[in-house]
């Protein structure tokens, strides 16, 4: 075979799923940092600077998901099971902070309500999400092609941690992009948010860099092994680099700087994880070439994949042109 | 409460329970959508301010369909994998590509210029955004196309081998997209939720006529509805004859369990009107009946014999009480649609259209019953393939995730009560709305700024109506 599928595959399941963790990061972002700002207006406002466009950036958890299913089936089949709680939380959350979308605006009484829906979701969302990150890092037992832990394992001191981490990174994304979207009293504040955030995001990396390794000798290996240890030595060092210009960003008021420091460290850290678990896809217990579903299942959408993946990107990125600059508050259709 | 239930029929009422509310809002989207490229379209071409106050009212709506389509449809994609693991770990590798496919050619392109079409009128201009609103309309009928695809291979399995670990293995994806089903299913499915828009529009529009309110975009609304509602209807009651012919050539014991056929019919069986399927005693009590013709409609011939389920082991009945009943009410809404649509001709050709207060009180009446159709023709479909996930080839009892009961159960729970909160929101939302139009009619159209180099009055209406909605 001239082309080995399942890797092909395994990066662009990787990619949508950074893609998902970027783009939808800074929306539930917003939603975290809601509860801080109390003015009906600020609020309007940090609505609808995502109000366009997370529907779009939701749609790619469900390409993570429906295309795990398609080309890892298997890993699929057992990560699910695995983290059922921590999904099921998660989709809960989704769904509140989704449709507060719209219904905050079709009611005045009840608008408190959709607010905390908005902001309450977004964090069960982002935490669950981070949960279930720890608990796929510290890993899934696979017998017989299924999951065979108990429904609780994911709970652990190691998963609970990585669920504040990303709801901390998050806040950070979203705090950038408001930066980046917003102005005046707004941005100002959003600017103090985002040097908070990134102080816990920066200590949130160092610790997971230090407690991963430890967790699974295949990690250890990794990290400490040629030639994946030249990556564990030059990241510090760029992740150094993106958050001075996080830093430099939010004081010389360059409001789209601090959003890129912020992606930068956003996938620092997820090809930290990458690397962290390549070949497996189901750490410890399926390697990629293990999970992969049949070649004529793994080519069929492959086809489709390499040509509507790029108009993806293209029309995406259209539509986030056509809303470019900052937030115009007079602005949004309700 | 639980200890009687096991993790299997917990995952089953769960999946019947999201899919029932997820598959309202398509139903509704898919025919929405299509109602907002034409009325865009229509202002675009006519310069009818009706037109464009009638998107306006009917976006709205879209969206919060739309967003609590999203949602719903979010749990669905993983609910494959936490409930339904060993289903997904060997028909994944056939339905996978196709809910990948999915994704790919629809979800992005309708997320991608959702915004566009709801919020960047005054940004892309009118030429654009009709292309936003096309691409929105267009999204959701390729979307129907991918998952009828998945649901009907799954019904009706084609090009496909089992390699040995027990999976699913495409060999011919022309076979598995187009499987025999397929086509029945798709056009079936497309028209009944053009039906049920429609008779969700006139049922509003018609509410706004007994009203006696903005008289013009009531009108309009109504008529173009019930136009729908006369053209669908018929052409719906043939297409659902045809893909009942198809099922009986390819699923024939769930054609036995919707007829009420527990026995063979060797020269000839009746048409069972009504009556209570008994499975515990194999028949129909109190059946109403009438002799030869379910052979005449089936096989067109008065005497051809007809197989019942007596002619299959009983484990693989599906339970037939509910298949029988939940087509009857499928089958009766639409005579009702057909009726609905005949009398609008009639009124139509006497000039009575925009009068006539019983078509109108009726019409209201049956503004929620495609709903109702489209939720007892999938129970219909989906029951009536039990016990097989994969028709034929694979037990629902053998495609359950290795999940412990109390976290099905715990989780069943939770979706229940937060379905019931967050979608009746949404439905007070989405009703209130329905009925506000006359209090809320939109005066910038004649008195707004007017539409210059470009530029439409939407600007200043999206902001105007916005400030009114939270004055209310």
């Amino acid at each position: 075979m001239a082309f080995d599928l399942p890797f092909i595959w395994a990066a662009i399941i990787a990619f949508a799923v950074l893609a998902y963790v970027i783009l939808d990061g800074f929306d539930l972002g917003v939603g975290i940092l809601f509860p801080f700002f109390k003015e009906k207006h600020d609020r309007d406002v940090m609505m609808n600077s995502v109000a366009p466009v997370w529907d779009g950036n939701e749609t790619w958890l469900v390409l993570g998901g429906g295309g795990l299913m398609a080309v890892f089936p298997l890993a699929y089949a057992t990560i699910l099971p695995a983290l059922y709680m921590p999904l099921i939380l998660m989709l809960l959350g989704l769904i509140f902070r989704g449709v507060a979308f719209e219904y905050r605006w079709r009611t005045r009484r009840g608008e408190f309500l959709w607010d905390i829906a908005f902001a309450g979701g977004s964090m069960v969302a982002a935490f669950s999400q981070g949960v279930a990150l720890g608990a796929l890092v510290q890993g899934i037992p696979v017998e017989n092609r299924a999951y065979v832990g108990g429904w609780w394992d994911w709970l652990t001191p190691f998963s609970i941690a990585t669920g504040f981490a990303l709801l901390v990174g998050y806040a950070l994304l979203g705090a950038t992009w408001l930066v980046m979207k917003t102005s005046g009293d707004l941005a100002a504040r959003a600017r103090g948010y985002a040097l908070k955030a990134g102080i816990g995001t920066l200590a949130a990396m160092g610790i997971f860099s230090l407690w991963t390794p430890f967790m699974e000798p295949l990690y250890f290996d990794r990290w400490f092994g040629w030639p994946t240890v030249a990556f564990s030595v030059l990241v510090p060092l760029l992740v150094l680099g993106c958050f001075a210009l996080l830093i430099q960003g939010l004081r010389t008021e360059h409001d789209s700087r601090p959003f890129i420091a912020a992606l930068g460290l956003f996938v620092l850290g997820f090809a930290g994880i990458g690397i962290s678990f390549y070949p497996y896809i189901v750490p410890a217990s399926l390697t990629i070439w293990e999970a992969a579903a049949p070649e004529e299942s793994l080519s069929f959408l492959l086809v489709g994949a390499l040509v509507l993946v790029p108009m993806i990107l293209g029309y995406t990125a259209y539509a986030y042109w056509v809303f470019r600059g900052k937030v115009d508050p007079e602005e949004g259709y309700h | 409460m639980f200890e009687s239930l096991d993790a299997t029929l917990l995952a089953r009422f769960q999946f019947a329970f999201t899919v029932s509310f997820h598959i309202v809002f398509p139903a509704f989207s898919i025919g929405l959508a299509s109602y907002l490229a034409v009325l865009e379209g229509l202002w675009l071409w006519t310069k009818d301010e009706v037109y464009f106050s009638l998107f306006n009212f009917w976006k709205t709506i879209f969206a919060l369909a739309f967003g609590m389509g999203v949602v719903s449809g979010i749990v669905m994609s993983y609910q494959f994998g936490t409930n339904w693991s060993v289903f997904s770990d060997k028909a994944g590798p056939v339905i996978g590509p196709l809910m990948g496919y999915e994704v790919l050619t629809a979800f992005f392109l309708e997320a991608g210029f959702l915004g566009v079409m709801l919020f960047g009128l005054n940004r892309v201009g009118p030429k654009l955004h009709f292309f936003a609103t096309l691409m929105v309309a267009v999204g959701t009928l390729i979307s129907a196309t991918w998952i009828l695809a998945a649901n009907s291979w799954m019904q009706t399995p084609a090009g496909f081998a089992i390699n040995d670990v027990g999976q699913f293995v495409p060999v011919d994806w022309w076979a598995v997209i187009f499987n025999p089903s397929f086509p029945y299913r798709l056009v079936h499915m497309v028209l009944a939720a053009y039906l049920t828009t429609a008779f969700v529009v006139g049922g509003v529009g018609a509410y706004h006529l007994l009203r006696g309110d903005a008289p013009k975009r009531a009108r309009k609304m109504f008529s173009m509805a019930m136009w729908m509602a006369a053209i669908v209807a018929p052409i719906q009651i043939f297409a659902g004859d045809m893909h009942g012919l198809n099922t009986l050539e390819y699923q024939p014991v769930k054609v036995m369990a919707m007829e009420g056929h527990y026995q063979s019919h060797p020269d000839g069986a009746p048409l069972i009107l009504f009556g209570i399927p008994n499975s515990a005693e194999q028949r129909v009590d109190y059946a109403i009946e009438i002799p030869k013709l379910s052979s005449l409609i089936l096989k067109h011939d008065l005497n051809a014999p007809l197989a019942g389920l007596d002619s299959v082991p009983k484990e693989l009945h599906p339970p037939v009480g509910i298949v029988f009943w939940s087509f009857r009410i499928m089958v009766a809404i639409g005579f009702a649609m057909l009726s609905i649509g005949l009398w609008s001709l009639w009124c139509r050709w006497r000039g009575t259209l925009s009068e006539n207060r019983w078509l109108h009180r009726a019409a209201v009446l049956m503004g929620p019953a495609g709903f109702v159709a489209v939720l007892a023709g999938w129970v219909t479909t989906e029951v009536g393939r039990q016990p097989y996930t994969v028709y034929g080839h694979l037990l629902t009892a053998n495609s359950v995730a290795p999940i412990d009961a109390p976290a099905v159960a715990t989780s069943l729970i939770a979706f229940i009560i937060v379905y019931f909160f967050v979608f009746g929101a949404g439905t007070f939302y989405i009703l209130r709305l329905m009925g506000r139009l006359p209090r809320d009619p939109m005066p910038d159209l004649q008195d707004g700024p007017l539409r210059t180099a470009g530029i439409t009055p939407a600007a200043a209406l999206a902001s105007k109506s916005g400030s009114h909605h939270h004055g209310v």
